[in-house]
């Protein structure tokens, strides 16, 4: 705006040739001056970003063939992925893995965020800091440091079981190892989306939690009335990014898989696949059109989630 | 911040949920701090310990052998991944910081052509799933030839397209456009502007990025584990994991778990530290650029 504003006033002024030119020169110089500031992220990104992006979309194009080398295969590779078991079994793990996960931990993360809020607390900052602490645990560390509460032959877990005649619970087993994933997620992000909402609560104006508490509404009823209504751009957007997040899983699964490699298999999770099929059997091409499709799935789910979201909303 | 007061109902009752809220917010400070408390206490413990005594009380004091063997351990490489760990991230946070800070600050104190769709596209990356970056970007380094180099981690951890965000949102909220009409009726050029007055006001900004990609490269493990195959470039988060490999699968001549606890405990002490100093920045980073105060 206010670059603007200088141009016009330099135009308006009377003047001669040396005044526009220098007018003419400013505005040439605003121009350019803010792609400069720009450039170093611009060729980064370039390089970086979109350069992946579209090589891998195009290889997604070819196989390599034993025999005949390279070949353009068109859509073959994601025909095939649409198809293939491993592949899907990854999706619909990762949809199961969601389903609970998402509300459990941000269901979690606003029950937390609503009580530091809501003042009936005493030692609040210690809470607060505790509570977001795993955030700044590396997730390998915190997967290292699960796999070995999970484990059956030192994990405190197995060793209060035995101390009381039970069986080792075995956390990695093939119907324990998606709610053991889940449980480390919840662990590494509660505290992440507690803060972001309770950034949001801290926001609400001050003159509507008293109109609420004059009125006689309850702690729960100012809650559920006024604050959670007002949060709830920063819960959708926690919610969002919770769901690409999960697709995405990688690091945990993969680091636990030497300790579980009969229940975590090579394509337990969509990107631990799209990593096999590139680096244990130098499948590249198909390995980015799974990649690519993945992608697809996390837009669609998204916008999925957007959708039913906003109609919602609107009805109320 | 002021709690609700003129609350109804009767006072035990306040008590009450007061009581019960606390209990809630106890357990799950337990169930938060259990992994790390766990981390300390098999720091503390030799091999044999590991296995034999209680997992979550301490019983023999071994950390200082601990540290000696994490250090001494395959010809001291743990020195190396921990060398690389620091040298990676500060490489990336401050020039992903300054990129940042720059195109933040072009996006918000400019009108030029190209403005918003530019913003639109780098906005809609922050959506794209970096994990299917990683292998595209692996085929593309190795041919020029920079895969298992420092270069292919730092690079592409330049970019941060939520730090470009992240600025633009903090220079239109902190930089007034008068400050920089007024450096410019003194005749100031745009680049000594930026230098000299509006870097100054965007510090706090500044500092939040670079405190988030440091993080954010101190603790990646996808990117390194791709593109990095010589031990002795590994990170951190890398190394413990292929010693931890080779702990589960048996091999070796010494015990390998002591060291790996000992190892993990070691890489988190640096960001717990910038945790409970930069508090301000950390949650200023994850509330949307609202860290004016």
């Amino acid at each position: 705006m206010a670059v603007e504003q200088g141009d016009q006033a330099g135009l308006a002024s009377p003047g001669g040739k040396q005044q526009r030119r220098a007018a003419r020169n400013r505005r040439w110089r605003r121009m350019v001056i803010p792609y400069l500031f720009l450039l170093p992220f611009l060729v980064l990104f370039l390089v970086f970003l979109v350069l992946p992006l579209a090589y891998a979309l195009g290889i997604s194009l070819f196989e390599n063939r034993l025999v005949g080398g390279t070949v353009f295969v068109g859509a073959q590779n994601y025909l095939k992925a649409i198809g293939d078991p491993a592949f899907l079994g990854g999706v619909v793990r990762m949809l199961k893995f969601g389903v609970f996960q998402v509300p459990i931990m941000l269901g979690l993360a606003l029950l937390l965020a609503l009580v530091l809020d809501s003042g009936v607390v005493w030692f609040r900052t210690v809470f607060r800091l505790g509570f977001f602490l795993p955030y700044a645990v590396p997730s390998v560390v915190a997967t290292l440091v699960w796999g070995y509460l999970y484990g059956q032959d030192f994990g405190p877990f197995a060793q209060l079981a035995e101390r009381f005649g039970l069986p080792a619970p075995n956390f990695l087993s093939d119907s324990l190892v998606l709610g053991s994933l889940a449980n480390i997620v919840t662990w590494q992000f509660t505290g992440y989306n507690m803060i972001i909402l309770y950034a949001a609560l801290q926001a609400v104006p001050g003159e509507l939690r008293d109109a609420g508490a004059v009125d006689g509404a309850r702690g729960w009823q100012v809650a559920w009335y006024i604050k959670i209504p007002l949060i709830l751009p920063a819960l959708f957007l926690t919610a969002v990014f919770s769901i690409i997040g999960t697709f995405q899983l990688f690091n945990e699964a993969q680091i636990l898989q030497p300790q579980a490699p009969g229940s975590i298999s090579e394509s337990f999770t969509p990107n631990l696949y799209a990593y096999s099929l590139a680096f244990t059997n130098q499948q590249y091409e198909y390995s980015a059109a799974i990649s690519f499709a993945l992608g697809a799935v996390v837009v669609v789910c998204s916008y999925i989630f957007m959708l039913v979201t906003n109609r919602r909303e609107e009805g109320d | 911040m002021a709690p609700i007061t003129g609350r109804r109902g009767s006072p035990g009752e306040s008590q009450f949920t007061r009581v019960l809220t606390m209990v809630l917010l106890t357990v799950f400070l337990v169930y938060s701090l259990l992994p790390v408390f766990y981390l300390i206490v098999s720091s503390t413990k030799d091999n044999t310990d590991l296995f034999s005594s209680f997992g979550l009380w301490f019983a023999s004091f071994s950390l200082p052998e601990n540290l000696r063997d994490t250090f001494a351990h395959d010809g001291g490489v743990f020195w190396n991944w921990l060398w690389n760990t620091a040298y990676y991230s500060v490489c990336s946070a401050v020039g992903a910081a300054f990129i940042s800070t720059i195109a933040g600050y072009a996006f918000a104190k400019y009108r030029f052509p190209g403005r918003i769709p530019v913003f639109a596209v780098i906005l809609g990356s922050i959506m794209v799933p970096q994990t299917a970056l990683v292998i595209p970007t692996y085929l593309l380094l190795s041919k020029i030839g920079l895969i298992d180099t420092p270069l292919a981690v730092i690079l592409p951890s330049l970019v941060s397209p939520f730090g470009v965000y992240l600025m633009r949102v903090y220079a239109e909220q902190s930089v007034p456009d008068d400050l920089l009409n007024a450096a410019r009726v003194d005749g100031a050029g745009e680049l000594r502007i930026f230098w000299s007055v509006a870097l100054r006001v965007l510090m706090p900004g500044f500092v939040t990025v670079l405190l988030l990609s440091f993080v954010a490269t101190w603790n990646n493990y996808f990117l390194p584990l791709v593109v990095l195959s010589t031990p002795e470039l590994y990170p951190l988060s890398v190394g413990l994991v292929s010693w931890n490999s080779l702990a589960t699968a048996g091999g070796g001549a010494q015990p390998l778990f002591p060291l790996v606890i000992t190892g993990a405990l070691v890489s988190v002490i640096p960001i717990i530290v910038s945790f409970l100093f930069l508090q301000r920045y950390w949650q200023g980073g994850l509330t949307f650029g609202s860290l004016k105060d």
